[in-house]
């Protein structure tokens, strides 16, 4: 007999991790032993501005529960200007997510430099934190892929 | 009402006088009811134009194809098409060379899904004199004194007409301006609670099959290659599996037109399962002016939506979900 009840919540959780900046600041929190949670997939992409709301999308079909998106700070991005971008079209998005009802949470953009080790670290733990509070993600959820696993 | 007469007789002028090649303009459908729009190429396919109550379509985006062809075209532009209009010469998707619009005044059109409602039998025949509605069907005849009863979503918010440079005008004094408040049923969803909007939303979106009309029909969605049309994209089957490919369809459709979509209401009103899809844009809309200023798409042929540029105070997105959520107190 399968023990289900006891089984505790993992979330899964997607981080989209700009190259220059958060990359390397997770890359950093690895070296200087900061613990993050093992449940954040990193998914490095050039700049925050590259990731396209499809992405995000396909990572809650694909079994995601959280999805977070770090970039440099504003100001500081490697090509001068993306993650002005990104800022506003995500607001714009999450805060067309939250209109259709999925909850506003379970996506987050966060600045992270590649000095901030110790930041990126905590907002991941913080994160993971919420998004174990919140449960799994129903709302956005693709069943046949949800069976396979 | 603006006379179909005076349309006509414009277009068979341009068609004598050589001025051009081909006339868009609306024809009789199946019914008296469901006017498409229609290419005239000759004098003689005239005899088919109509311009009443139910031309509702909008014709802009029909100029595309015809502008590539190296055509010159007369089109007729309600209100609302001078929106789309100037949009998509923004976005040089129209040469304009090939263009000679004439701007014409619309008293609102009518939606035959809410005649439907309030009638019995088949309907036979509509007609409108100023703000009296008069239906026949196999069983009767009905009159009702308020036009707005039956009116289209998109003319109960209509903004008048935009300045088009260089168009002719026909009876423009004769069109209809809407004072009410188009953002008051996004207020309504926006105050409801997080679960109450789910179940609303479901509800409407799982009536989607995925016909795709909203897509081809919208003049801001007029992509070569579209992104819904590639199979790797997971969400291009048709009549959906799980409510996750209606969602993400509709997400990605709206957003793609965000910043650029004039709020025509066309995807409404061609909706087969009559989603109330235009409550998507407005929330990007009401969302777009409240945190980066007014803007409206298809006023200036040269302006610069909000989503391609930003400020240097702009909000961070947990800041502004918040200050969106907040502006509803």
């Amino acid at each position: 007999m399968q023990e289900v009840e006891n089984k505790e919540f993992i979330p899964t959780i997607v981080a989209f991790c700009c190259n220059w900046c958060s990359y390397a600041g997770a890359d950093l929190a690895g070296t200087s032993r900061l613990e993050y949670p093992a449940n954040v997939k990193i998914i490095r992409v050039p700049c925050s501005c590259r990731v396209n709301p499809m992405f995000i999308l396909k990572a809650f079909q694909s079994g995601a529960d959280g999805v977070i998106l770090c970039g440099c700070h504003p100001g500081d991005c490697h090509y001068m200007t993306g993650n002005y971008y990104t800022r506003r079209r995500m607001s714009l998005l999450f805060s067309f997510l939250n209109y259709l009802g999925i909850e506003k949470e379970r996506t987050r953009v966060e600045w992270v430099s590649a000095a901030e080790g110790a930041r990126f670290s905590m907002v991941m733990n913080d994160f993971a934190a919420k998004i174990k509070e919140l449960g799994e993600n129903k709302r956005l959820q693709d069943l046949r892929i949800k069976g396979d696993r | 009402m603006v006379n179909r007469d005076l349309l006509l007789k414009r277009a068979e002028e341009l068609f004598d006088a050589g001025a051009v090649e081909r006339v868009l303009g609306w024809t009789n459908g199946e019914f008296s009811y469901d006017q498409s729009p229609a290419v005239f190429s000759n004098k003689e396919d005239l005899a088919n134009f109509v311009y009443d109550a139910f031309c509702g379509a909008n014709l802009s985006k029909y100029l595309i194809e015809q502008t590539r062809q190296k055509k010159k075209t007369a089109v007729f532009l309600k209100g609302c098409d001078t929106f789309s209009f100037n949009q998509l010469l923004n976005e040089k998707r129209i040469n304009r060379d090939f263009v000679k619009p004439i701007v014409i005044g619309c008293e609102g059109k009518l939606d035959i899904n809410k005649i439907k409602e309030k009638v019995e039998g088949v309907i036979e025949d509509v007609s409108v004199e100023g703000n009296t509605v008069t239906i026949k069907t196999l069983d009767g005849t009905y009159t009702f004194d308020d036009k707005r009863e039956f009116m289209l979503e998109k003319c109960l918010s209509c903004r008048g007409i935009a300045e088009v440079e260089d168009a002719e005008e026909i009876d423009i004094e004769h069109q209809f301006v809407s004072d009410g408040d188009r953002f008051s049923m996004v207020h309504k969803l926006e105050n409801m609670t997080e679960d109450e909007r789910f179940a609303f939303w479901q509800a409407e979106l799982s009536k989607c099959i995925r016909c795709n009309a909203c897509r081809n029909v919208c003049p801001a969605c007029s992509c070569v290659k579209c992104v819904f049309d590639n199979d790797q994209s997971g969400v291009w089957t048709k009549a959906p599996a799980d409510s996750f490919e209606e969602q993400c369809f509709h997400i990605i459709r709206a957003f793609h037109v965000a910043g650029r979509c004039t709020d025509c209401g066309e995807c409404s009103r061609v909706c087969p399962s009559h989603i109330p899809l235009h409550l998507l844009n407005r929330k990007f809309i009401k969302d777009s002016n409240s945190l980066y200023g007014e803007y409206q798409a298809g006023v200036e042929t040269d302006a610069v939506h909000p989503l391609i540029k930003y400020t240097e105070q702009d909000l961070d997105p947990t800041k502004a979900v918040a200050k969106t959520e907040g502006s509803n107190e």
